[in-house]
């Protein structure tokens, strides 16, 4: 008698090309947005759900039949594509918007994935993507497209232990006031906290074996669909600058600025 | 020095000068990085290769985990856990 096939996992990671965690962020000219022509990398949360996929197909080995990447933006998006594929991905999937194009909205983004995942033949299980990205953090899109699909979905993960044979996923999410411990039944949509794992770095052997791997190359138009704002940006402003502490002499010129401030003393 | 030596002494230059684009531009990384290189130049010995190159490895290391270091801790002054229990 043959053993029943173990169900093979399909892992699908979207990532953001977004601005750099360590760039400075200013106000554009316009008040309308922030200044984008400055560095920008792989949102460091979806790096970590590069690396939770990669790590779940080290622990669970055969078990994972892929790791796709998606990605949606501009045609520079493309090396945020080759990253993910250098720290382990398999393939990916550029839906490539024109450089000029406002950033894609989250429920737009999470239409799309819908469509991608239903473009795949052989089916998605398990969607692993960040809380949210480090330039809009939104954190909308994960649960969006898990209503979109109707799937069962767990944010904030900060530990994912998928069992393939069962078809369930145990995950643990960080909420206010500790954590909490998640049965879910695949297909699932993960996002992904700070703490649940340390990227790796992609070596330059990597990188190079990653320029070998697929990459497909879509647009809006194949997938039907709109990426045109929902929401107009009035206006963009910084927060008012901090204004430096004095220093007082003694306690009746702090008394007196106290009464300036509007806090006096009540009797109680 | 072996080819596989020379192989390996090629590579980790490789891979230490593309670490040293995101060093912090006061110290000079690439300078350091060549001169290191040019004083070994000469080494005749398999044994004192290894373990210069062992030592290039281990810069190699230390610099990914100040990288990596650099980033947790940006990441989480800027995401702080909500809960103040924890």
């Amino acid at each position: 008698m043959r053993p029943s096939a173990v169900r093979l996992l399909n892992i699908l990671v979207p990532v953001k090309r977004a601005v750099d965690y360590a760039v400075k962020i200013r106000v554009n000219p316009e008040q309308t947005g922030i200044d984008l022509n400055v560095k920008h990398s792989m949102n460091p949360f979806d790096e970590i759900a590069v690396e939770e996929a990669v790590r779940i197909r080290e622990r669970l080995k055969d078990a994972v039949k892929s790791i796709k990447v998606v990605t949606i933006g501009p045609p520079k998006s493309s090396e945020t594509l080759r990253t993910a594929l250098a720290m382990g991905a398999d393939s990916a999937i550029h839906v490539e918007i024109p450089e000029s194009a406002p950033s894609p909205e989250p429920l737009g983004v999470a239409k799309a994935l819908k469509a991608i995942i239903e473009r795949q033949s052989e089916g998605v299980d398990v969607v692993i993507m960040g809380k949210q990205a480090i330039d809009d953090d939104a954190g909308q899109t994960g649960q969006m497209l898990a209503g979109l699909m109707g799937w069962a979905q767990a944010t904030f993960a900060s530990k994912v232990d998928v069992d393939a044979a069962q078809k369930v996923a145990h995950v643990t999410r960080e909420i206010d006031g500790g954590l909490e411990e998640l049965r879910c039944r695949l297909p699932l949509v993960v996002t992904t906290d700070l703490r649940l794992n340390e990227p790796r770095y992609a070596s330059l052997p990597n990188i190079m074996k990653a320029k070998k791997k697929p990459l497909e190359k879509l647009t809006p138009a194949d997938l039907g669909i709109d990426f045109t704002p929902r929401l107009e940006t009035i206006k963009v402003t910084e927060p008012p600058k901090r204004v430096g502490g004095g220093k007082v002499e003694n306690v009746d010129q702090l008394l007196a600025k106290l009464k300036e401030a509007g806090i006096t003393a009540r009797r109680a | 020095m072996t080819t596989t030596q020379r192989l390996r002494a090629l590579a980790l230059y490789k891979e230490l000068h593309r670490l040293g684009r995101d060093y912090d531009p006061s110290y000079d990384f690439h300078g350091k990085l060549r001169k290191l290189y040019e004083k070994n130049r000469n080494l005749k010995d398999e044994t004192e290769i290894d373990r210069t190159l062992a030592f290039g490895e281990y810069i190699k290391n230390e610099t990914l985990a100040l990288y990596s270091l650099r980033k947790y801790r940006h990441l989480k002054r800027m995401y702080p856990p909500t809960s103040t229990d924890r």
